[in-house]
């Protein structure tokens, strides 16, 4: 039973670590940069094991760190040279992948990294991946690093609160009154960076991605209030990642896929019964005027 | 050298080297109008949600037939595009969360599915992995035939229509005025898109067979302002990327074919970047100058 708990743990942590850091990014209409990161964080973690021969952490944390920031970096570059964003980000962010899964097949059967596991993750075996201090057990690495991702980007929402809300619905509005658009831009960067790479091992970057878009997505189209947003997002993800762990033990399939697919679910729910925003609302407002 | 030489001289290596150059030509071609019109990622979208077509295909025939796993991309595919068009046209959100949410959840569910058929058949599904990132050195004779002819299709098809396309693209509006039938060539392009990426997938994988869509024509862009010269420039570009790519995944083995095409035209890009005629950093610093 515990094996199953610290599974559900995982699953709702990357759920809410992720899904209130991407609807930042959903309301920003940056969702596709998170997609990119998602894929070139790849790069990172096989950057890092190079340079320090081991799949550690901390290590891992820093070479996502960078090349989530580049990524970012690069799209930018790509975009103010006058490449058009859709074709900056595409280019980017395959060409980063592509490299970290080339550069996988050199490092060949010495770790557990393969370009299966970059895509599905193994959240599977998180339980028994645990942090042994003395030799105590103190619950599975992973947990502790989404932990303290997790804790990290509340801190930095609830520091940055009033920029970030500012320059994310009126970025004219917050240049005049100073706030730092470019500092925020990249804080956020660094935020997806870190929860992409903390939740990257155990999920696989197919789930990172459907759980920093698609709760933000479906929180969107369920209130108008930001901080609401937030709550609703968080609370998206863990749905998500409970209802995706029993469809995954029923049919005995890919957590990680199950837990993509149930937020699917949930944004389809939403998009059609939302009280606010729903396609049904809409239409019974519409014929009543019309 | 003679080794080297030597791997050219197999058939079926003849075969998969024309079957890339072709995709790689075809893709740049089409990749062309589809970087213009802005449609880059929603392609990206197309080639991931080719995966669960090919599994559920699997899960209902129970065979493992390219033909069969092609209608089912095809199908899954244009279900994406739609599911892009109508959550933009019928709620609030944006394009790009759009974009996001079908690529994420249609891969999720493919993962799904395919996971499925690894616990619950019993016939032969080794092989299916090989969709998501591609491998070259699995394909067989007819695999090879069915890229190059399909390539060939699709090159055929852009020619013929190269015209409507330029101005479908460039001014819809004027198009539409002189009579053109400008939301079938729309759904001509896509299904162009769903072309590439069907034939595609075996060879470069649904992760990364957009990015033969997009890279060599952003790379001609750098090089040239005319539409004809790009899209020309692009399959180049493209035939080029597809055939070292599969070279250099046959020649050393356990190279990914699709990532090695990837990191082909990333290369390409680069030089473009750098030194293209046309918007190239060297000659706006040698402008500047």
């Amino acid at each position: 039973m515990t094996y199953a708990l610290w599974i559900i743990i995982t699953g709702c942590l990357v759920g809410v670590t992720c899904g209130v850091t991407g609807s930042l990014l959903v309301l920003r209409k940056m969702s596709m940069i998170a997609d990119a990161i998602s894929h070139t964080v790849l790069l990172g973690i096989v950057g890092a094991f190079f340079v320090s021969q081991s799949l550690n952490g901390i290590p891992m944390l820093i070479g996502a760190g960078i090349v989530g920031i580049l990524t970012a970096f690069f799209v930018e570059s790509l975009h103010a040279s006058g490449v058009q964003s859709d074709a900056a980000i595409g280019v980017v962010f395959t060409s980063l992948f592509a490299l970290g899964v080339v550069l996988i097949s050199f490092i060949g059967d010495q770790v557990h990294l393969d370009t299966k596991h970059a895509l599905m993750g193994e959240i599977a075996f998180v339980p028994w991946d645990t942090l042994q201090v003395n030799g105590v057990s103190y619950g599975p690495i992973a947990v502790w690093m989404l932990g303290s991702v997790l804790i990290l980007n509340i801190l930095l929402i609830w520091l940055f609160y009033k920029e970030i809300k500012i320059s994310t619905f009126d970025p004219q509005y917050a240049k005049i009154i100073g706030v730092p658009i470019v500092f925020v831009h990249y804080l956020l960067m660094t935020m997806v960076s870190l929860s992409t790479v903390a939740s990257f091992d155990s999920v696989g970057a197919i789930l990172v991605v459907a759980m920093l878009i698609v709760p933000g997505a479906t929180a969107y189209l369920l209130t108008d209030r930001f901080f609401t947003l937030l709550l609703i997002s968080a609370l998206i993800g863990i749905l998500s990642a409970i209802s995706g762990y029993g469809i995954a033990y029923v049919w005995n399939v890919s957590i990680a896929g199950a837990m993509a697919s149930a937020a699917g679910v949930f944004f389809l729910l939403a998009i059609f019964l939302s009280p606010k925003h729903g396609y049904i609302i809409r239409k019974v407002r519409n014929s009543r005027y019309s | 050298m003679s080794a080297f030489l030597d791997i050219f001289s197999g058939a079926n290596v003849q075969w998969v080297l024309i079957g890339s150059l072709l995709l790689g030509f075809a893709s740049g071609v089409i990749g062309s109008f589809v970087l213009l019109k802005k449609q880059s990622l929603i392609s990206d979208a197309m080639a991931h949600a080719a995966l669960p077509g090919v599994c559920i295909m699997y899960i209902i025939f129970e065979i493992k037939s390219v033909p069969l796993f092609l209608v089912g991309a095809t199908i899954t595919s244009l279900i994406a595009t739609h599911s892009i068009q109508a959550i933009i046209k019928h709620s609030r959100v944006k394009s790009d969360a759009a974009i996001g949410i079908i690529i994420s959840v249609f891969f999720g569910f493919g993962i799904v599915l395919l996971t499925y058929i690894q616990q619950n058949s019993s016939g032969n599904q080794a092989g299916l992995d090989s969709f998501i990132f591609g491998q070259a050195a699995s394909l067989v004779r007819s695999d090879v035939e069915l890229i190059t002819i399909g390539a060939f299709i699709l090159v055929i098809i852009t020619a013929l229509f190269f015209k409507e396309f330029k101005l479908t693209t460039f001014d819809p509006q004027f198009a539409q005025g002189i009579g053109l039938p400008v939301s079938f060539l729309n759904g001509l392009l896509l299904a162009l898109v769903v072309g590439v990426v069907v034939i595609g997938i075996q060879m470069v994988g649904v992760v990364l067979i957009a990015a033969l869509l997009i890279t060599p024509p952003l790379a001609a862009r750098y090089w040239t302002e005319n539409l004809g010269v790009m899209a020309i420039l692009g399959g180049i570009f493209g035939a080029l990327s597809g055939a070292s790519g599969a070279i250099l995944s046959t020649v050393m083995e356990n190279l990914p074919t699709g990532p090695m095409m990837v990191l082909s035209a990333s290369t390409i890009f680069f030089l473009s970047l750098l030194f293209g005629s046309k918007k190239g950093i060297a000659l706006k610093a040698v402008r500047q100058v």
